[in-house]
């Protein structure tokens, strides 16, 4: 490793404490911000959560699977507004015509990432823990009462919407707000391959391989085995894991790569369209 | 022994697909200094700075800011810089003081608090610390991008266009306190700019761009009796209409 390449990996906790910060102050900022976060995981857990209720009382298995279109719903959340908070935060240096302040700032490119997933995690905590204790209140389904497990799928969750979120971003910086629309829509991608809502066997033959090469289906596949057959399974969760650096590092290099790109480019200083 | 310039560029190229939008500038600027860089639009003003900036590599040749290979080396270096451009912002949303206290953090300002209130009072924006950059008038947001770009007492300053859009008396303002900074810190300045008064007042030395070449590369001085000018204006007119060229011939 040459001095020039050790200097960029360096590490400072202020910077990223720094970006987090100017995200803090924006949230504060605005209160429709503060709304937006709540608003589309309460619409979606109430539609999902009637819903469920309605087939239950018709239907043996949905008595017996009980919660698991609000587990899945409020799991999906965690994946879908884990990406969408990453990138938004990013989104809002592009809007802000903020980019080449930071990008000439002393500011790493981990550190600008590892800002950005902090603050996801803030987002989501904002916008999907009042929606977890609503569920619990209209509908008796406890996210919390998954335990132990719980922390496996939100972290399995989580590292695949960073590493999303970190290629996107990486799009964005190269090819400008163009491009922005995949930060909204990508994940949507995943939504029926990833089986949030029924099981992988569902799927045609040909496609389950591609569904088991998605980290997200492990955790829904471990959720309806737990709410079902009350089954935690460890090896599903370990082998969301492996599959999770192997996104997660791909997304990472994926980004350094764009960014690299936008340098050669000169996107970094036109930012807009 | 002469310093070590705090810019050096050598047949420095970029080219975007096919079109050049520099093509082999070379120029040293010293320690020090203000220099200006001169041009029409689309002349590689902005180019040229982005890549002494780090913000855009080269396609060929190189270019060394304090001693390091820009964009290769730039994390040596991006502490002691800082820059303003009409083509970056601040933040709107947040006020004066938080978007000052990010970028202090992110250049590892010593006694940050004191530091905004310093820089408060050198430029006028004590009252404005605690409203959104987002509500002010375009040249109390000109003084919050050059508070921004003091905010690390930078050893080099790039200022592409710093009083663009700003009013006679607001543009005089700024200059003054340009000229303040660089005089108390012994601070380098680059600024890239289509005002001629500007550079006149300012700048020791002037490089002429035109169509990403550079055309003439003198003091203001020098440049008005080479060309036999009352102004820099009329320099700039010959130059961006190949009378300077013609005149050589003639001669």
């Amino acid at each position: 490793m040459t001095a020039g390449t050790e200097i960029a990996f360096a590490f400072s906790p202020r910077r990223v404490a720094a970006m987090m910060l100017r995200y803090w102050y924006l949230l504060r900022s605005s209160w429709p911000r503060l709304i937006e976060l709540v608003y589309w995981p309460t619409v979606q857990m109430f539609t999902w959560g009637f819903l469920q209720y309605y087939i239950a009382q018709n239907a043996g298995f949905f008595a017996r699977a009980s919660g698991t279109f609000i587990g899945a719903v409020l799991l999906w959340d965690i994946l879908f507004r884990g990406q969408l908070g990453f990138s938004i935060s990013f989104l809002e240096e592009m809007w802000a015509r903020n980019m080449g302040n930071l990008m000439m700032s002393p500011l790493r490119p981990f550190e600008f990432i590892t800002a950005l997933m902090v603050m996801s995690v803030v987002r989501l905590s904002i916008g999907v823990i009042p929606v977890t204790l609503l569920a619990f209140a209209f509908f008796g389904f406890n996210l919390y009462g998954f335990g132990l497990a719980l922390v496996a799928f939100f972290l399995n969750l989580m590292l695949t919407s960073w590493a999303v979120g970190i290629f996107v971003s990486g799009l964005v910086l190269r090819n400008g707000l163009g491009a922005e629309n995949l930060a909204w829509s990508i994940m949507f991608l995943f939504m029926p391959l990833t089986c949030v809502y029924y099981p992988v066997a569902t799927l045609p033959t040909w496609l389950q391989p591609v569904a088991w090469a998605l980290p997200p289906t492990y955790v829904f596949e471990g959720m309806r085995t737990l709410l079902i057959d009350h089954t935690f399974r460890p090896d599903l969760m370990l082998d969301a894991l492996g599959l999770n650096a192997v996104f997660f590092a791909a997304g990472t290099f994926g980004f350094l790569k764009l960014l690299q790109s936008a340098r050669r480019h000169g996107s970094l200083m036109q930012t807009g369209e | 022994m002469p310093a070590a310039p705090a810019i050096e560029a050598d047949r420095l190229v970029k080219i975007y697909k096919t079109v050049p939008a520099v093509d082999g500038v070379s120029f040293a600027v010293a320690p020090g200094s203000i220099t200006g860089l001169l041009g029409g639009n689309g002349a590689g003003k902005t180019t040229t700075i982005a890549m002494i900036m780090g913000l855009i590599a080269p396609t060929a040749g190189r270019v060394s800011v304090l001693g390091a290979e820009m964009p290769r080396q730039r994390y040596r270096v991006l502490q002691r810089m800082n820059f303003e451009s009409p083509y970056v912002e601040m933040p709107m949303r947040l006020t004066v003081r938080q978007n000052l206290t990010v970028f202090g953090m992110l250049y590892g300002v010593p006694d940050l608090a004191g530091r905004i209130e310093e820089l408060g009072e050198a430029l006028d924006l004590t009252d404005l610390l605690d409203r959104q950059t987002g509500k002010l008038s375009a040249g109390q947001k000109t003084r919050v991008s050059l508070a921004k770009s003091l905010i690390n007492s930078p050893e080099l300053l790039l200022l592409d266009e710093p009083t663009a859009s700003l009013d006679p008396d607001t543009a005089d303002w700024v200059r003054a306190r340009l000229e303040r900074y660089r005089r108390d810190r012994n601070a380098t300045v680059l600024l890239a700019s289509h005002n001629m008064t500007e550079v006149e007042r300012l700048c020791e030395r002037v490089i002429i761009m035109k169509r990403g070449r550079i055309e003439d590369d003198d003091t203001p001085q020098r440049l008005l009796t080479r060309y036999g000018r009352r102004t820099l204006e009329e320099v700039f007119l010959d130059v961006a209409r190949g009378r300077g060229e013609l005149r050589e011939a003639a001669q």
